[in-house]
């Protein structure tokens, strides 16, 4: 009867369907309809990270670009120095500098607060993004870098033949994989005593500290954790995108985190996951729509801070939960 | 022994002198209340002792040691702990989250990320006893941002509780709630106190829960002490009446 027990059969009751969907759907749409999602799911695992700041611990950051550009840029570095293409290599590369990157600047960042840490996190990010662009000996510069498709589970699983059926098969299957796994593992800790008390650092910090919680010291956990989840989104972004560019460690992009959180609901755990991949088909949509594109993320923006500000899984909760109320 | 004694404790703002030299102590067991009127440096000797605010100069001991310049963790885990004057609540975590949290912390496991919190039922069953003791039991499941203040000044002091400190300080645990709610919560509070053998030090405005509640005494005016004992010391203690109680004990 226990809460310990209902809130993950909850869970589980909807997601197995999900998940059995999402293995069947490359069997029965085009394949590029299945890259499309594997970008989706990506994004959706640093929009996971991401909102352990935001809606966990009350962190608002305005430069995540940074870690998901450090993912990225380290299956790069991997591919043109150490010459490798084994995928593993490059999750671990990812995992790895994101991981010390976020340490340094969480360091920084975390003795601030509110608009404060939201400055000083995407200038930090900013810094990294003019580094890849004028640096182009190393980095590419705005050519930016190559990444050849790699070889899955230690080379057991080639490209060999077409990298369209590769990318939109065997990859598809790894991202999901991936992505299930950094699901399973991050509702482990925001459902664990730590993720509680990251939940009292952003509800009364004070009070967090004179439970015994070192707020600052907890803070810099998560950033750490924050940053590892998206640099791990950015090097499975790269297989994907074939190149790795200075765009990604731009703040704009740092933005679209934020957009995906907000447009899915940051008081949710699943709202940012679905809030990115509802993202993805939509700009999507809106580029092959029109060339002012932008304009429409825009009014969708505007749009639904005015009218969803709780975001689409917020708001549907809401829905779900209102006529239980009413008995 | 004393638990808590403080020597020559001062901090100033500006030129006020909020606690001014103040030597004050405690004995393991006993639960005082600290009494003054606005101003008086009640809620500043508290944030000094508690870590919330450095002091300018003076020493504070605590079971024999100097914690003057310890961390708010350090007195922590030495025992010392505080409820607010303004309710400090997680308020988007329930009420049993509240209590279980403080649990987790006292035993160091908050570090923990990769165990559920709610499959700890040795922990659930301790908040849900300590929510009993304080009369919160029905509410267990309710974010406490959406309790009544009464209702929040209980959790306040339980979370503080549930640290299972030596010394609790409890800074106006029945302000800002109606009359007839002071008696049941200072009920409540003396009670969970005295049979969990806590040392606690009340603040309270509130003469008559003070003189009914408190066998000590600590009248504080203007940064100092100006009288301590028994309440009927304190009644008929002329600097007292003229400084604090004024018409009241007319």
């Amino acid at each position: 009867m226990s809460a310990a027990v209902a809130a993950p059969r909850r869970v589980l009751a909807w997601s197995v369907p999900v998940l059995a969907a999402l293995i069947v759907l490359p069997f029965v749409v085009p394949p590029w309809q299945t890259v499309l999602l594997s970008y989706g799911l990506v994004f959706a695992i640093a929009a996971l990270g991401f909102n352990l700041l935001l809606g966990y611990t009350g962190l608002l950051s305005f430069g995540h670009s940074a870690y998901f550009g450090v993912g990225a840029y380290a299956v790069a570095f991997i591919v043109k120095y150490a010459k490798l293409e084994s995928m593993e290599a490059f999750l671990l590369g990812g995992i790895v500098a994101s991981g010390l990157v976020a340490a340094l600047f969480g360091l920084l960042c975390v003795r601030y607060t509110k608009i404060f840490f939201g400055i000083l996190t995407m200038a930090l990010s900013q810094v990294l993004w003019s580094l890849a662009f004028k640096f182009f000996w190393v980095t590419g510069g705005s050519d930016g870098l190559r990444v050849p498709t790699p070889t899955l589970l230690g080379g057991l699983v080639r490209v060999g033949g077409d990298k369209q059926d590769f990318l939109s098969r065997r990859y598809y299957f790894y991202v999901l994989a991936v992505f299930v796994l950094a699901v399973a593992v991050m509702w482990v800790i925001v459902h664990s005593p730590f993720g509680k008390a990251l939940q009292a650092i952003r509800d009364n910090e004070t009070r967090a500290e004179f439970v015994g919680v070192q707020v600052w010291h907890y803070r810099w956990v998560a950033f750490v954790i924050s940053g590892v989840f998206t640099g791990l989104a950015g090097a499975l972004w790269v297989p994907l995108n074939g190149l790795t560019t200075p765009d990604i460690l731009h703040w704009t992009f740092s933005g679209k985190m934020v957009f995906f959180t907000v447009l899915g609901g940051f008081q949710t755990f699943f709202g940012p996951v679905i809030g990115a991949i509802i993202f993805n088909y939509l700009e999507n949509w809106a580029v092959g729509y029109t060339v002012y594109w932008q304009m429409v993320l825009g009014v969708v923006l505007v749009v639904l801070v005015l009218a969803l500000p709780a975001g689409v899984v917020g708001t549907l909760r809401r829905l779900a939960l209102r006529p239980a109320k009413a008995t | 022994m004393d638990l808590l004694k403080t020597t020559q404790l001062a901090k100033s703002f500006g030129d006020t002198h909020a606690v001014d030299h103040v030597d004050f102590t405690v004995s393991a067991g006993e639960v005082l209340a600290l009494i003054g009127s606005n101003g008086a440096g009640k809620t500043t000797l508290i944030n000094l002792i508690s870590g919330l605010i450095a002091p300018d100069s003076g020493r504070i001991d605590f079971q024999g040691a100097d914690i003057t310049r310890a961390s708010i963790h350090r007195k922590i885990e030495l025992g010392i702990a505080r409820s607010f004057q303004l309710v400090n609540l997680f308020d988007q975590l329930t009420v049993q989250d509240n209590v279980t949290l403080a649990i987790f912390s006292r035993e160091g496991r908050t570090r923990r990320l990769f165990s559920l919190a709610d499959a700890d039922t040795a922990v659930r069953d301790e908040a849900a006893h300590v929510l009993k003791e304080f009369g919160l039991d029905g509410r267990t499941g309710a974010p406490a941002g959406g309790l009544s203040q009464g209702e929040r000044k209980l959790l306040d002091v339980a979370v503080a509780y549930a640290l299972r400190p030596k010394l609790l300080f409890l800074d106006e645990p029945t302000s800002g709630v109606s009359t007839r709610e002071k008696a049941p919560i200072m009920d409540i509070i003396t009670h969970v106190v005295r049979s969990g053998g806590i040392t606690a030090v009340i603040v309270e405005h509130d003469m008559d829960v003070v003189f009914t509640y408190c066998p000590r005494i600590v009248a504080m005016h203007q940064g100092s002490i100006l009288a301590d004992g028994t309440p009927d010391q304190i009644r008929s203690n002329p600097q007292v009446t003229a400084n604090m109680l004024g018409t009241q004990t007319a």
